[in-house]
């Protein structure tokens, strides 16, 4: 198995002064994102994410340990790492005075793709994100989904092999959330290995192939999806509805250790009520149970923290 | 990786040109400026106007220098693309020196327009060119590295706009521009012998009087060392805000 990002007892510490206390941000973390895949990295606000996103892409100099993306050694050789690494940060962060297809010539410039291919690549890429309309419109005029997805554009230019996804969704409204969804998931096929942040958790379930899970600094699971739904497969629920005599339906969620028990406590609350069942749903645990079960958080406490919207997240 | 550095560099400063400097309010006011004091404090004492010109020369190269590249880091720091250039593979001082050359190419692009017009005026006659044209580029370098430290030494637009005119300010009154440092009380011309401004006109008039190479090279070896002093002060800054 190759690995393109390895990490080992990655640790950063923002000292404190006299205000405030030194911060243990990242906690001697170590996991390791194989080549080709979606690598999901959640948590919930303050957990970690963007401080080791930010050690892996050079942003921030780890206090210890160290890591190895795409076998180049992060200190040692990080002008190499940057070099082939695409990075989309939260903030969709181009230049606002310059138009889209300005952008993606000075991304290009940048990272040293040669004159002879930019061009070709810079409507390559626009056509891609269905901006080609828009290849003189200066950013600052571009719909917030259309800034997304030409930042995106943007880390892609230089043909990384791997590309660091901060938030690729946050804030963007129902349609061009998919929209991005499917052309991350685009990525993948071609053979580029994605490192994905992401409050919203039906978007990791979707997209990701393994995800870890930071809290406070440590890594509490990493699993394929199936692999942490099978962490809670211990606790089964079962949807109820059962109707009055009035033909009044009510529904409700029992719990228990296997399907049976959970039935057991649903028709004795039917019974109890003078109800009669009318329908009953075994519901398998989501990612969001596993979530809620490793972080004692709930999915809205986090999305809430964020401050992000929900079109996103109902949208597939 | 030095080539990576050198081309890093150069697109950093033709974008920065693209995105900020050459815009038609800017490269006016980069003219403008200088011209309305020169013009004032001739007004107020007439005399021999082409005593000014060395003067006029290097406030156009201070102010066209560093008032834009003093608010342009922090701009961008600000929006959150300053980032994009520190993902991006150069070092550091290749990112601040693209910043830099950015800040020099506008001031000496206004300034040549001043000298085009000030040779116009007085005449070319005697100007010692490789004196001239060094001190000009020398002194962009150095009002280019005090935009580069100015901009990393705040958080806010105001403040790098305050700052800068803090330091550029009394450098205007105290260089040589309109009074001789000779002039000025012992205190001051001390003072005087730490700003760039005052190796500058120095030099310039120097050129402009003819005046023999080796005549200036004291004042261009002042402006390269306050041109390292302060671009590896920027850098330094620069390191740990970001770490």
């Amino acid at each position: 198995m190759t690995y393109a990002v390895e990490v080992v007892e990655l640790t950063k510490i923002y000292p404190g002064n006299r205000k405030r206390l030194p911060v243990r941000a990242v906690d001697e973390i170590s996991f390791a994102v194989r080549e080709g895949e979606i690598f999901g990295f959640l948590g919930p606000n303050g957990a970690g994410k963007t401080t080791t996103i930010r050690m892996l892409t050079g942003l921030s100099r780890p206090t210890s340990g160290n890591a190895r993306v795409l076998g180049y050694d992060l200190k040692s050789d990080l002008v190499r790492v940057k070099k082939h690494v695409g990075v989309v940060p939260e903030q969709s962060n181009l230049y606002d005075e310059l138009s889209a297809y300005d952008n993606l010539m000075f991304a290009m410039q940048l990272y040293g793709v040669p004159r002879g291919e930019r061009h070709a690549r810079a409507q390559e890429l626009l056509a891609r994100f269905r901006l080609s309309e828009k290849r003189d419109t200066p950013f600052a005029q571009l719909s917030r989904g259309m800034k997304r997805a030409l930042t995106i554009a943007a880390g892609l230019a230089h043909r990384p092999p791997l590309l660091f996804l901060d938030e690729p969704t946050t804030g963007l409204d129902v349609m061009s959330a998919r929209s991005l969804r499917g052309m991350i998931a685009g990525l993948r096929d071609e053979g580029v290995t994605i490192f994905l942040t992401t409050h919203y958790l039906e978007e990791a379930e979707r997209l990701c192939d393994r995800i870890a899970i930071i809290v406070s600094g440590h890594i509490v699971a990493l699993d394929t999806v199936n692999g942490l739904k099978a962490q809670v497969a211990g606790c089964t629920m079962v949807e109820v509805s059962a109707a009055d005599s009035g033909g009044q339906a009510e529904t409700r969620r029992f719990s228990g250790n296997d399907v049976e028990t959970a039935l057991h406590a649903a028709l004795a609350w039917a019974e109890a009520e003078g109800r009669q069942v009318v329908a009953v749903n075994t519901l398998r645990p989501t990612l969001e149970d596993v979530f809620v079960r490793l972080t004692g958080l709930s999915a809205e406490a986090m999305l809430a923290e964020k401050g992000a919207k929900g079109g996103a997240h109902a949208g597939g | 990786m030095l080539a990576d550095d050198v081309r890093g560099m150069l697109y950093i400063a033709l974008k920065d040109l693209r995105a900020y400097y050459l815009k038609p309010p800017n490269i006016s006011w980069g003219i403008l400026f200088p011209f309305a004091f020169v013009l004032a404090f001739a007004i107020r004492s007439p005399g021999n106007l082409r005593d000014l010109v060395p003067g006029l020369l290097s406030l156009t190269l201070l102010f066209g220098t560093s008032s834009m590249e003093a608010t342009v880091i922090v701009f961008e720091r600000r929006t959150g693309s300053l980032e994009r250039l520190l993902l991006a593979p150069i070092r550091l001082p290749a990112l601040l020196a693209g910043k830099l050359l950015g800040g020099m190419a506008f001031g000496l692009t206004v300034t040549a327009v001043v000298l085009a017009v000030t040779l116009v005026l007085f005449g070319a006659a005697g100007v010692q060119w490789p004196s001239l044209l060094l001190a000009l580029l020398l002194g962009a370098a150095a009002f280019g590295a005090l935009g580069a430290f100015v901009s990393v030494a705040v958080r806010e637009i105001f403040e790098a706009q305050t700052l800068a005119n803090l330091i550029r300010f009394p450098m205007m009154f105290l260089g040589g521009v309109f009074v001789p440092v000779t002039a000025l009380p012992p205190v001051l011309q001390v003072m005087a012998r730490l700003l760039p401004l005052t190796y500058l006109v120095e030099a310039l008039q120097g050129a402009l009087a003819g005046r023999p190479f080796s005549e200036s090279s004291p004042d261009l070896l002042a402006l390269a060392a306050c041109t390292a002093l302060l671009f590896a002060l920027a850098t330094l800054i620069l390191r740990r805000r970001v770490e």
